[in-house]
């Protein structure tokens, strides 16, 4: 099995992403991945955000995939984003569960 | 600097999404209300919609004791045009209207004179015109079972008469937008 390359991006304006690097560590352990493995990039300018097509704090991507896709016509930005939890709350973090899912479709889909 | 506990919040008159204004009297002016709610806020931080609605809440719950909250929105809508008057005023009529008036802070001079940090940024401002607490509207945006305890307990601190015992905590949520 490959190591999927999860990476988080940040904007320091938002204050969620310590919380989304310790769920998402929680989560790698759980599925068996090294924690330290997470790249963690700050994205601090516009520039940047334009260049990364950021469209918020945070953004986890798994292999290159957001692991809950914006829209299309989603505004890249030095900002907040807005997440869901399964059960409806508002949050600025991505659900658990759902880097749990992420991270076990990269895997499936690594495995030969 | 930030008005402490205790000194007068600065006074402002600034528009709603209704075509009302609203002002909050400053220096040394007795306030109509009971207490005012002064909560700065906006359309597009997480942070601030997780706590929206314990925020609503607080406002239904107090009215009838003479208490009345603001919510105002000074962020930058150039650089973020999620929270523009007209987003704003998209916002209440898509929600059917909120209990409490919504206010554009479109020089972002309110939000300066109160030093708001993050959206949300909650104030108390007390009959006699004195900022009365200042925070976070509870200890965790991810948890609507504490129903804003903090500034509820504020409130009920200041209708009593008493001094707020819990009169400043820390701030939680997306960075005030500033122009720049």
């Amino acid at each position: 099995m490959t190591q999927p390359r999860v990476e988080l991006l940040f904007w320091d304006g938002c204050p969620s992403h310590p919380q989304a690097l310790a769920d998402l560590r929680a989560a790698m352990a759980d599925a068996g991945l090294d924690p330290d493995t997470v790249l963690v990039r700050e994205v601090d300018t516009d520039q940047r955000a334009d260049r990364e097509r950021f469209i918020g704090s945070p953004t986890v991507r798994i292999d290159g995939e957001d692991v809950e896709p914006p829209g299309d016509d989603e505004p890249v930005g030095l900002t907040c984003r807005v997440y869901h939890r399964r059960d409806g709350r508002v949050s600025p973090v991505p659900d658990p569960a759902v880097l749990r899912e992420a991270l076990e479709t990269a895997m499936t889909r690594s495995t030969p | 600097m930030s008005p402490a506990i205790g000194e007068a919040a600065p006074a402002f008159d600034l528009p709603d999404t209704d075509g009302g204004r609203h002002s909050v009297g400053g220096d040394g002016a007795r306030q109509d209300a009971a207490a005012t709610v002064v909560v700065c806020t906006c359309n597009h931080c997480p942070y601030a919609l997780a706590w929206h609605e314990r925020l609503l809440d607080v406002a239904r719950d107090y009215a009838d004791r003479g208490v009345r909250m603001l919510a105002i929105n000074p962020n930058d809508a150039e650089r973020y045009p999620r929270d523009s008057f007209d987003a704003m005023r998209e916002r209440v009529r898509a929600d059917g209207g909120w209990p409490v008036p919504y206010l554009r802070d479109e020089d972002q001079s309110v939000a300066r004179a109160y030093e708001a940090k993050t959206t949300p940024d909650v104030f108390v401002v007390a009959p006699d015109g004195a900022i009365a607490y200042r925070g976070a509207p509870d200890a965790d945006h991810g948890e609507p079972d504490l129903r804003a305890a903090w500034l509820r307990a504020a409130l009920d601190d200041v209708l009593a008469g008493r001094p707020v015992e819990r009169a400043e905590t820390k701030p939680v949520g997306c960075s005030v937008k500033w122009r720049a």
